[in-house]
């Protein structure tokens, strides 16, 4: 009746995971109770849950990222601690079956449940706007993005109450993750969960694809698209060509488990060196749809702050381009030591360094964009300082690391760990925080409070060096990753200086949800009430803060790089607004609970498979195709806002907009 | 402890740590290495410390506050900064390819180690989780513990009987991935006697941590004495090997006393070993699953 699952599989005897259980689902009944309390279901229910708005899913996506990061980084924590106390004689607080469990779910969470939604959530609530459109190439499918991949972070974290997660690290090699080695259900949690999010991913990347091909504000060609929009872009066109490749490998590996198929086992003829192929051609892309949309965040703030147009637009275009096509040459460097030729090793390690040469353009190219501006040192403009100081280092160790006789000393130790933390800290997690910061006075119509923002990227800066530089030095002692137990004392004093690290991170963190609380509540000393609170320079300030539902009262007409500067600069100097168009009518897609509902089905698919109760696996996927079914016969599509409401909202816009004539002068 | 007395000691313990790590080879290959790391990052660290230096100058120089400072609002392009940008990472991309060249050629792990003394041949298979080092010349076999002779050539052959590991002694120099039915090659030397650590780089289980082993490198006169006095002990048959490969770790360094050369060749096949002949004794519990100090076997 019930598969595998039975009373037992609740951790009762393990304090740690039951515990936090507790603590986290009391957490959810309060949360609940006060939304109810408050009687807040129907407004999230039609204003949030059910939204087809790009805006609105672009913050659920970012509130999921914050929520996962709490999650992931409590992982850090532990792990930090248990390799602090667990040395020499010790065995530490955890053993090996839970240590095992704590750093596979954290890589995992990390990158697709923080990093990933963070990134997705800007690029949603960013680039219709940046393109001076009203919404996405397909709204509804985009609610069903977010909830698949909420369904997915769900199943993750679902594995702390009942269960097990993977013991396997968050890529799951086999033969480890073949039924032979981990017969239990952690493996079936990771492949399963990430089944699902994955395929919310793969729309996410058709959508933004298509959006960005086809749908642009008329006179806005390609090079004429702002560089964040054009790294988002290549990310979602990586996530096009890189994620089928891993639904598949998960796919191979799940026959495996489950059919007794040979794709990756000892015996049968399996191989597991496909897999590790198939999985970094997924994994070594993954970095760059992680970065490059960081990338473009840094664009629009260098930008920005330093009052210039972006220094070498074409260059920053080009070198988007080129690592997005390079990308896909480099996967074998993640396994130089795996006994290929020489030859093949030295033709990867070369494809690997060529990615710096881009790159390290695009550092050029900021630091130009600074030169000559007029440097505003607002707190995305430290991230962006920040960011290019940690992540040359990061480089530097990226490139050894592309060396193949280097790799062979440091493959696989903490000096690699310490290497993608460097880039995925320095460059991914600064740019998110960056540009959260940056574009949330966009999303709510006031600004985050700048001193709390300043002291959260110091936390953020001095706690990555603390953390990781002691983890480079211990990369050299030959430590190697994943030790749930340090054999050698002498690296005590190097754990301890991580640990703080990780400790002044989590001050950044807390302080991170401080700074949101403080600032909800102290909103009325930063109200954003002109829309564009950092004198910007691209289409996302023209509209409101917030933007109105319909973003545009009339598409903006296109000319040159900067659209919204030049429109801007002329108004100051004419001391005029642009004529006032005719208002039509405009139609906007309606809300629809089809994602949270397939995502219901789905979560409860996934968790049938997982526990092997087939028949509400097979209730569960009747479930989300009657809900398709449903969908495609519904008969309204769309609903209109009159041009009453649009001309009222937009001579809102004009008012504030003809206040500013008088206060802010032209620039030369 | 006074935080001047930290700081004080934090030099200190980086070189006695550093004495077993990757900076601190005692053979060919992982001297050879050393100076590439060191090489490479003194060509990047000559662009990158003026990179950042010249970033904190400029965002400090034009900052919003400085009067001094001329602001070019429209300044967005220049050929000649764009060629100079484009031109260094291009240029430093060429140096350290052709050092990432000639660095994979020459130190190709399969690659025989030129000496004028005889090689050494080992077989390593991994387990759980432990190592397993036979010797197909001498015809032993040993547990957690690698034997060699100083100044000489070792050649491996690598495999797993279980799941992937990494086999890599960080003094040594390259690591390399031990696979189920597959064969790696790895050639490494010791240049002087000594005793050094080796680890498994690849997570491989819940023993993962305990799956460490002693290389010890002795003089060769020592080497073939060591080996002819390892006969007396018991024999790695079909019914030990059966018993070596149940889990366990932290295991105390152990050596058989015979070994069939061809191992190796059954666990790459997958083939169990021939039957245990009548004559052959099957040893007492010869493995210690104990780990030290009290701890618990990990499973």
């Amino acid at each position: 009746m019930f598969g595998r699952l039975t009373w037992d599989s609740v951790p009762w005897n393990q304090p740690i995971p039951l515990i936090t259980s507790i603590v986290v689902l009391v957490v959810i009944a309060a949360v609940l109770a006060w939304i109810t309390y408050n009687k807040w279901w129907r407004y999230l229910w039609s204003e949030w849950i059910t939204s087809t708005d790009h805006k609105r899913i672009g913050v659920m996506y970012i509130v999921l990222a914050l929520v996962m990061l709490v999650r992931g980084f409590a992982d850090a924590l532990m792990m930090r601690a248990q390799q602090t106390v667990a040395v020499g004689a010790s065995q530490g607080y955890l053993p090996p079956e839970h240590y095992d469990q704590i750093f596979s779910a954290h890589g995992t969470i990390m990158i697709f449940f923080m990093a990933m939604p963070f990134i997705i959530g800007l690029i949603n609530f960013v680039v219709p706007l940046q393109l001076g459109v009203r919404d996405v190439a397909f709204p509804t499918m985009n609610n069903v993005s977010f909830w698949l991949t909420a369904s997915g972070a769900l199943l993750v974290n679902l594995s702390l109450f009942i269960g097990e997660f993977a013991r396997t690290g968050w890529l799951a090699f086999p033969p480890l993750s073949e039924k032979q080695f981990s017969p239990g259900v952690g493996v079936d949690y990771y492949l399963v969960a990430l089944q699902i999010s994955g395929v919310g991913t793969v729309l996410t990347g058709m959508n933004f694809v298509t959006t960005i091909l086809k749908i642009r504000a008329p006179g806005m060609s390609y090079m004429r698209m702002p560089v964040f929009t054009w790294t988002a872009l290549a990310a979602s066109l990586l996530i096009l060509a890189a994620f089928p490749v891993l639904t598949a490998t998960y796919a191979e590996l799940m026959l495996d488990r489950y059919l007794g198929f040979h794709f990756f086992t000892n015996d049968g003829g399996g191989n597991s060196m496909l897999y590790m192929n198939l999985i970094w051609v997924w994994g070594h892309p993954e970095v760059y749809i992680l970065a490059l949309p960081a990338f473009g965040i840094y664009s629009e703030i260098a930008s920005t702050f330093s009052g210039k147009p972006l220094f070498g637009y074409r260059s920053m275009v080009f070198a988007t381009l080129g690592i997005c096509i390079v990308s896909f040459c480099v996967w074998l460097h993640h396994f130089f030591t795996m006994g290929a030729g020489a030859d093949v090793n030295a033709v990867f390690g070369i494809a690997s360094m060529i990615i710096a040469v881009p790159t390290g353009v695009k550092i050029f190219n900021w630091m130009f964009t600074m030169y000559g501006g007029r440097v505003r040192f607002t707190t995305p403009m430290y991230y962006l300082v920040g960011f290019m100081i940690t992540f040359v280092l990061g480089g530097l160790t990226g490139v050894l690391l592309a060396m193949p006789p280097v790799d062979f000393v440091v493959h696989n130790s903490l000096f690699l760990v310490a290497h993608f933390h460097n880039v995925i800290i320095g460059a991914v997690v600064f740019g998110v925080m960056a540009g959260y910061t940056y574009w949330f006075p966009k999303a709510f119509g006031f600004t985050l409070d700048e001193r709390l923002g300043k002291i959260i990227f110091w936390c953020w800066f001095i706690g990555f060096y603390l953390a990781w530089f002691p983890e480079y030095a211990l990369g050299f002692m030959g430590a190697t990753r994943r030790l749930q137990h340090i054999a050698d004392p002498s690296w005590q004093p190097y754990l301890d200086v991580a640990m703080v690290g990780a400790l002044v991170i989590f001050a950044g963190i807390v302080l991170t949800i401080w700074q949101l609380v403080y600032s909800i509540r102290t909103r009325d000393r930063r109200l954003d009430l002109t829309g564009d609170p950092w004198d910007g320079r691209t289409l996302e300030w023209l509209t409101l803060s917030p933007p109105p539902h319909f973003n545009f009262a009339v598409l903006p007409d296109v000319h040159g790089e900067e659209p919204y500067w030049t429109r801007k600069q002329t108004a100051l100097r004419e001391e005029q607004l642009i004529e006032e168009p005719d208002y039509e009518p405009i139609e906007m897609p309606v809300n629809t609970p089809t994602g949270i509902i397939v995502a219901f089905f789905a979560s409860i698919c996934g968790f049938a498979i997982i526990w092997y109760i087939w028949w509400l696996a097979i209730l569960g996927l009747i479930g989300a195709f009657a809900v398709f079914v449903w969908y495609a016969w519904r008969d309204e599509h769309e609903h209109i806002i009159p041009a009453d409401e649009v001309r009222r909202i937009e001579q809102e816009r004009r008012r504030v907009r003809t206040e500013l004539l008088g206060q802010w002068k032209p620039v030369a | 402890m006074g935080t001047r007395r930290i700081i004080a000691a934090v030099p200190a313990l980086f070189l006695t740590a550093c004495d077993r790590g990757i900076l601190n080879p005692v053979g060919p290959v992982g001297s050879a290495e050393k100076m590439i790391l060191i090489n490479s990052t003194a060509i990047m660290l000559a662009i990158i410390i003026p990179t950042i230096i010249a970033t904190i100058a400029i965002a400090w120089w034009f900052r919003a506050g400085n009067r001094r400072a001329v602001y070019r609002p429209n300044w967005e392009y220049s050929g000649a900064i764009e060629l100079v940008v484009w031109a260094i990472p291009v240029m430093t991309i060429m140096l350290l390819g052709g050092i990432a060249w000639i660095g994979s050629h020459d130190l190709d792990p399969a690659k025989p180690l030129p000496s004028r003394k005889p090689t050494v041949h080992v077989d390593v298979i991994s387990l759980d989780w432990k190592w397993l080092f036979v010797y197909p010349d001498q015809r032993i076999a040993t547990v957690n513990q690698l034997v060699v002779p100083a100044g000489a050539p070792v050649s491996f052959r690598l495999t797993s009987g279980t799941v992937w590991n990494v086999f890599f002694v960080p003094q040594m120099g390259t690591m390399i991935y031990t696979m189920p039915r597959m064969a790696t090659r790895l050639n490494l030397e010791a240049d002087k006697p000594g005793v050094y650590e080796g680890i498994s780089a690849h997570f491989s289980g819940d023993g993962f941590p305990g799956m460490r082993f002693a290389v010890h490198a002795v003089p060769p006169a020592e080497f073939a004495a060591w080996a002819a006095s390892a006969h007396s002990g018991p024999a790695l048959d079909a019914q030990s090997f059966e018993q070596l490969q149940r889990p366990s770790s932290y295991v105390k360094p152990f050596t058989y006393g015979s070994a069939d050369p061809k191992l190796f060749d059954y666990v790459i096949a997958g083939r169990p070993l021939p039957p245990v002949s009548p004559k052959t004794t099957p040893p007492a519990q010869h493995v210690s699953p104990q780990p030290p100090a009290g701890k618990n076997d990990v499973r």
